[in-house]
């Protein structure tokens, strides 16, 4: 089984999403959901799943500015199958 | 391995091994926090105006002058000097105080009802004169502020408040592409349209910007970008279908691109 290669990670601020969905397909390599859980302005928010390359698409096109852009100097690879 | 568990911690940074690259917004902005709806493309483009500032370290000499819009409410997060105009004015407040200073980068941030509504002879004059200021137009073919009417912008078929049955041209006339039209006037630098509704397009945006600001500082007259921004609320589309919207209905006809640079016309391809 293959690992996941994960060269960046982002903070979300979960609490000032509006919930528009935009980050969700602007991800390049499809790595953002949305949450079952909501907010506390009833919204659900963008959760991240391993596969992140730290591109920062989802920064670019956020209105609310949730997210914070990461890059690992050194990939990490989780083992556990494809995302 | 089931999903829930493999969802990343994102609370917090990173502990270690790793460097931040982009921040929650740009350096010029004082906060974060705005009540705009979800989904709207115009907080998207004040972070590319501020990056494009940003990136050319014009920061200490920009000068901006806002016209009446939702943006508007965007000027408590801007962390530069800011001359509110009155409605649609902003080209001709823009004039003086470049006139005044003419070091400073002076560019102008309007909406659609703004500028092509309320104040068309105002931006077409200054770009006819020459004026060496970027005007910068936020087009979403909507009056949002003032309730989601039709603008002179809204593009034919267009679903507005007062065009509920799609903007028809034999009722409501047909729209001004301001951008064409001010990129035919000799006085006009530098003339682009770009669009925020997805990364490449935002990426866009900001070198149009850029480029803009630097023809600008190189005095080669008005410059003028003009970034076409999601409305959902003002189109009665659900917030994740507006990118697909402004693509399909509004970038047909204000089509994306450089119109004029270094003076010169840009044919299409």
């Amino acid at each position: 089984m293959s690992g996941v290669e994960i060269r960046g990670t982002l903070v979300i601020d979960g609490e000032r999403c509006k919930g528009c969905e935009l980050c969700i397909p602007a991800c390049p390599p499809a790595v953002l959901r949305m949450s079952e859980a909501r907010n506390g302005s009833g919204y659900a928010y963008p959760e991240l799943l391993p596969g992140c390359t730290g591109c920062g698409a989802c920064l670019m096109v956020c209105p609310d500015f949730c997210f914070e852009v990461y890059r690992y100097d050194e990939p990490i690879v989780l083992e556990g199958g494809t995302p | 391995m089931s999903d829930d568990l493999r969802v990343i911690q994102t609370d917090s940074p990173p502990a270690e091994g790793a460097c931040r690259t982009q921040g929650f917004g740009s350096p010029l902005q004082l906060s974060e926090e705005h009540d705009l709806c979800p989904g709207c493309g115009e907080p998207v483009a004040l972070r590319a105006i501020l990056d494009a500032v940003e990136t050319l370290d014009l920061a200490q000499r920009a000068i901006g002058v806002v016209g009446i819009g939702c943006y508007t409410a965007l000027t408590s997060l801007i962390d530069l000097d800011l001359i509110q105009a009155l409605h649609g004015r902003a080209p001709s407040v823009a004039t003086g105080a470049k006139r005044m200073r003419p070091d400073s980068l002076l560019f102008t941030l309007q909406g659609d009802g703004d500028m092509v509504n309320e104040g068309l002879q105002e931006v077409i004059h200054a770009a006819a004169r020459g004026e060496n200021v970027t005007c910068i137009l936020l087009n979403n073919g909507v009056f949002g502020e003032t309730g989601g009417h039709m603008t002179a912008t809204t593009v034919l078929g267009q679903r507005t408040k007062n065009s509920l049955e799609g903007r028809d041209a034999a009722y409501h006339g047909h729209p001004i592409l301001i951008a064409d039209l001010l990129s035919r006037l000799g006085g006009a630098g530098y003339v682009a349209r770009a669009s925020v509704h997805d990364a490449p397009g935002v990426a866009r945006a900001r070198r149009y910007l850029e480029r803009a600001f630097e023809s600008q500082m190189k005095g080669e007259g008005f410059s003028f970008v003009e970034i076409l921004t999601m409305c959902p609320t003002g189109w009665f589309v659900p917030t994740a279908e507006g990118p697909g919207y402004l693509d399909d209905v509004l970038a047909p006809i204000h089509q994306l691109g450089e119109l004029k640079r270094d003076g010169a016309l840009v044919e299409p391809d």
